[in-house]
């Protein structure tokens, strides 16, 4: 790739190069940001700690021929305005559609469901009639509270604790907005901000298997169980990523998801910013209140009136910037922020697909989402040992074969399957993810062997990646996937801590724009597109 | 009665929706499974199979073929040697153009002519006296489309001899037992071949295409997926893009080459010494710039089309299905949010799409000569909750997508 074997310049290397702005970590959101400031004319340098761009959306080749997208693994928050302002189709950008969903019940059947609304609706009507109906009425409600809540979603959040009149006048166009939106909407928005997927879907559905379905993205990367009250938030979250304008759609990107931090670090590049890799950055200079730039790890200064940190809220407040400069009570709210990553991946390379006794001579439903968590009970017991420290020993599991999709991810006629594993609390209880790694993989293992039976038989490679992996790989505290958990004390206004929802910092010309601000996780890219609007709005005053 | 062709009887049962429509009196089957875009994503990321058998094939042979060709076909097929093929149009003598089809020259004297229409008569009369044979083959052959960024090396473990085909190229080859003629051409603007295949021998042919597929991701596609790839690839449609001039009733349903887009293929026309049916009014136009319409490409503005929608009340849905009706271009200055007076109509998009490669609604469309240059801002006609209202759109160069493997050498 281009990017990780770019040359730096002279001066930079030197150390004494001035930039407008330095980008600190070159995730998805770092990469997007930086590629804004750099369209905008901004000298902008960003800094990568890894020998990869990528952060948590990577691709690696871990078994020769074999791409693993180690972390992420699919695509859908990414606000489709990114795609547009920063060009990236020019650049490689291409999402490739996930043409099924494929849900197996736990008995041997299964929920197969595709592009064709009426072929889906005949599918659920198969497990349950009262269902069928039910199913449409549930995707036009939930579409109504996207619509309802997307432009709190793509754009900042209201300073609600400002006075000045721009603040009251951000709060006047929220107050009007939400003013405008239909009662039983607004009354939906409430209960999956606040209730359980398990009661939001007991209201349209009476079938385990179809429940059990479309609560699989009520759990994603949340210590919370379907039945646990916040789950409906994150289900609602997921439902807000969109494929094509299709709400709740996903898509693998061709190469996976580091094929698609691959296209922003070359937009990035061609919109003039400079991309620094193995790049560790040690801390942020201050001097009385205002950024000066950043230090390496290797004493390297580099300064920059504004230096904006992609990384999680903890490593923004804690680790670059002494937390004795920040008010107390900002750092106390980071402090208490809630982490806890309770996801694991384990990924495989295989020698063949999978065969499910149901389904013996196609391959069409391996061709999106694999979902194995057959019913909100399965998930939910599958949640009670989180509760208590230690792993499912029936694990959720969102599999993922994209070498189906995208056969360059595989040498012919082999494939690699992303399985994303839920759950796995960072702190074990009792043990330590080191001498668990087998044994949790092993777990896994044998709950795709119970419903692809023969799966052991394909397996050339696999990989555990662990919540600590993740920690030390990514750098995302405790292995948490969303850079902080989905709760609502953690979102909108509150998001990383009240009062600094809106990208920047105590500290003059120093901004967040990691996942763990507005609006939050998933290859999104808003926190970057929206710090950068702030960082340049500032610049102009 | 409507016909099969000759890869039916194998196609039939990979086609889980039993969704045809009918194409030159055949079954073509719309999408073989619920998932038309998948299928496009096929062609656009591996590879797919398309039936093209429906075509018309026409058999020209003797020594005055080349002649015969050289003044009934636009493209100078004097220059297209053996082992070559032309895509071209044919015109009537007022410069009209009334169909396309692609030329394969097999020797000195030996042509094989593909058309979407019948043509044998308008071909024989040409001929008169001159001694060449021609025969309607359309029977007697299956065409399979084997399209995208893995065509090759699907065709590479059948026959080697893809290895050296160049665009446009095409050679005599075995699969298996059955003679094939593969050329590298195809109607999805990507890296393609097409493997014609005596009828008797075509299932055998398609089933070692689909097992040598298999490991590739191969699926066959329909006509919805080729419909969204030809739009994208800027490939020009009969009956959509323009009207055979033959059965047009006005002038305003004809087009004459450039005016189509392909002035590309009259290079030479105008000082060369070729007759040819309808050169002498092609010239007329070349030379005193009469032309009424320039083919551009035109690109929806993203933001207008999402705000549109927003502001309707509505998802911003993007619809990959191309459009079966002609769309209004007006001119800029146009009011937008009102049904434009049909003086600013400057166009008109024959083809219009969502293309989820380029994250755009793209179209074909035809503007007056003043609108042609690439960038110009122009508002197409659209309809929300019933009312008439305009979008926001520019032209563009075609095609919309051309990768770099379509036409690299081997």
């Amino acid at each position: 790739m281009t990017t990780s074997d770019r040359t730096t310049s002279e001066a930079a290397a030197a150390g004494t190069a001035a930039y407008d702005a330095i980008v600190v970590g070159a995730g998805h959101n770092g990469l997007v940001n930086g590629a804004y400031l750099a369209k905008a004319g901004l000298r902008t340098l960003i800094l990568e700690r890894r020998h990869l761009v990528g952060g948590a959306a990577i691709t690696e080749e871990r078994h020769p021929g074999f791409s693993f997208t180690t972390f992420s693994y699919a695509l859908s928050l990414l606000r489709p305005e990114i795609v547009q302002e920063l060009d990236l189709v020019r650049h490689g950008f291409m999402p490739l559609m996930m043409p099924s969903s494929f849900h197996p019940t736990g008995d041997g059947d299964y929920l197969l469901l595709g592009d064709d609304d009426a072929q889906n609706v005949q599918e659920i009507r198969r497990h349950s009639p009262h269902d069928a109906d039910a199913y449409e009425r549930y995707h036009h409600d939930l579409d109504r509270v996207c619509q309802a809540i997307q432009p709190l979603f793509d754009n900042a959040p209201p300073d609600v604790f400002g006075k000045d009149p721009e603040d009251q006048a951000d709060v006047k166009w929220l107050l009007d907005h939400l003013g405008g939106v239909d009662r039983k909407v607004m009354h939906d928005v409430v209960r999956l901000l606040t209730g359980s997927a398990a009661d939001w879907l007991d209201d349209y559905f009476e079938n385990e298997a179809v429940k059990g379905f479309h609560a699989s993205s009520s759990i994603i990367g949340s210590k919370v169980g379907p039945m646990s009250p916040g789950s409906a938030l994150v289900l609602l979250f997921h439902k807000m990523g969109q494929h094509d304008g299709h709400l709740g759609a996903w898509a693998f990107h061709k190469g996976g998801n580091g094929g698609f931090t691959q296209v922003l670090a070359r937009a990035a590049e061609a919109f003039g910013a400079e991309i620094r890799l193995e790049a560790p950055v040690s801390s942020v200079l201050t001097r009385e209140g205002r950024t000066q730039g950043v230090v390496l790890e290797d004493g390297t200064e580099l300064t920059a009136p504004v230096v904006v940190s992609a990384l999680d809220p903890r490593r923004t407040f804690l680790e670059l910037v002494d937390p004795r400069e920040l008010p107390y009570d900002l750092v106390d709210n980071v402090s208490r922020m809630k982490f806890r990553g309770v996801s694991a991946k384990v990924n495989f390379a295989l020698d063949g697909l999978p065969v499910f006794p149901a389904l013996p001579d196609t391959v069409d439903h391996f061709g999106g989402f694999l979902n194995i968590g057959p019913t909100l009970e399965y998930m939910e017991r599958a949640f009670d040992a989180a509760k208590y420290g230690w792993y499912s020993e029936r694990p959720f599991i969102d599999a993922a074969l994209q070498s189906v999709v995208d056969p360059d991810m595989a040498p012919p006629g082999k494939h690699v399957m992303s399985c994303f594993v839920q759950y796995a609390p960072y702190e074990l209880r009792g043990s330590d993810w080191e001498s668990e790694r087998d044994r949790f993989g092993d777990t896994a293992q044998a709950v795709l062997e119970s419903h692809f039976p023969g799966f052991g038989d394909l397996v050339l490679h696999r990989e555990v990646v662990t919540p600590l992996d993740i920690e030390r790989h990514t750098g995302l505290t405790e292995g948490n996937i969303f850079a902080g958990e989905f709760l609502a004390p953690q979102m909108y206004f509150f998001r990383p801590a009240p009062g600094w929802s809106r990208y920047a910092t105590p500290v003059e010309g120093y901004y967040q724009c990691g996942s763990g601000t507005h609006p939050g996780g998933c290859v999104i890219g808003s926190p970057g597109r929206l710090a950068s609007r702030r960082i340049l709005r500032d610049l102009q005053r | 009665m409507i016909r099969t062709t000759p890869f039916h009887p194998r196609l039939s049962e990979l086609n889980t929706e039993g969704l045809y429509t009918h194409w030159q009196g055949h079954l073509s089957p719309l999408r073989y499974t619920h998932a038309p875009k998948h299928e496009y994503f096929a062609v656009r990321n591996s590879v797919g199979v398309f039936d093209t058998s429906p075509l018309y094939k026409y058999r020209i042979t003797g020594p005055d073929a080349e002649r015969l060709l050289a003044g009934a076909l636009v493209r100078d097929i004097r220059s297209c040697r053996p082992g070559k093929a032309q895509y071209t149009i044919w015109c009537d003598d007022r410069g009209f153009v009334m169909e396309d089809g692609v030329v394969f020259r097999h020797s000195e004297s030996d042509f094989l002519l593909t058309a979407a229409r019948p043509n044998l008569a308008w071909f024989q009369a040409l001929a008169g006296s001159l001694r060449v044979s021609l025969e309607d083959v359309s029977d007697d052959h299956g065409i399979l489309a084997v399209q995208g960024p893995r065509s090759r090396a699907v065709l590479r473990e059948l026959v080697p001899e893809v290895e050296r085909l160049g665009f446009f190229d095409h050679t005599v080859a075995k699969v298996g037992s059955a003679a094939v003629t593969l050329s590298r051409t195809g109607y999805t603007g990507d890296l393609g071949y097409e493997v014609s295949v005596d009828a008797d021998q075509a299932v055998e042919v398609l089933d070692a295409v689909l097992d040598a597929g298999r490991a590739h991701s191969l699926r066959p596609f329909g006509e919805e997926a080729l419909m969204m790839l030809r739009i994208e690839a800027g490939l020009p449609l009969v009956d959509v893009e323009w009207r055979n001039s033959r059965v047009a009733f006005s002038d305003a349903e004809r087009v004459t080459p450039k005016e189509l887009g392909m002035g590309w293929m009259l290079r030479g026309v105008r000082d060369g010494d070729r007759p040819f049916v309808g050169r002498d009014a092609i010239r007329r136009e070349l030379v005193d710039g009469t032309s009424r319409w320039a083919t551009v490409g035109v690109v929806v503005d993203w933001a207008d089309w999402d705000r549109l929608h927003r502001a309707a009340g509505l998802l911003t849905v993007k619809d990959e299905h191309p459009l079966p009706y002609e769309s209004v271009l007006y001119s800029d200055s146009a009011d937008s949010g009102d049904s434009a007076d049909s003086v600013d109509q400057i166009g008109y998009a024959t083809s219009l799409m969502y293309s989820p490669v380029l994250q755009r609604h793209v179209g074909l469309a035809r503007v007056r000569p003043a609108f042609a240059e690439p960038g110009t801002p122009v508002r197409l006609e659209t309809s929300l909750l019933h009312h008439n209202t305009t979008v926001a759109a520019s032209t563009t160069s075609l095609p919309h997508f051309n990768p770099a493997r379509k036409t690299a050498k081997p």
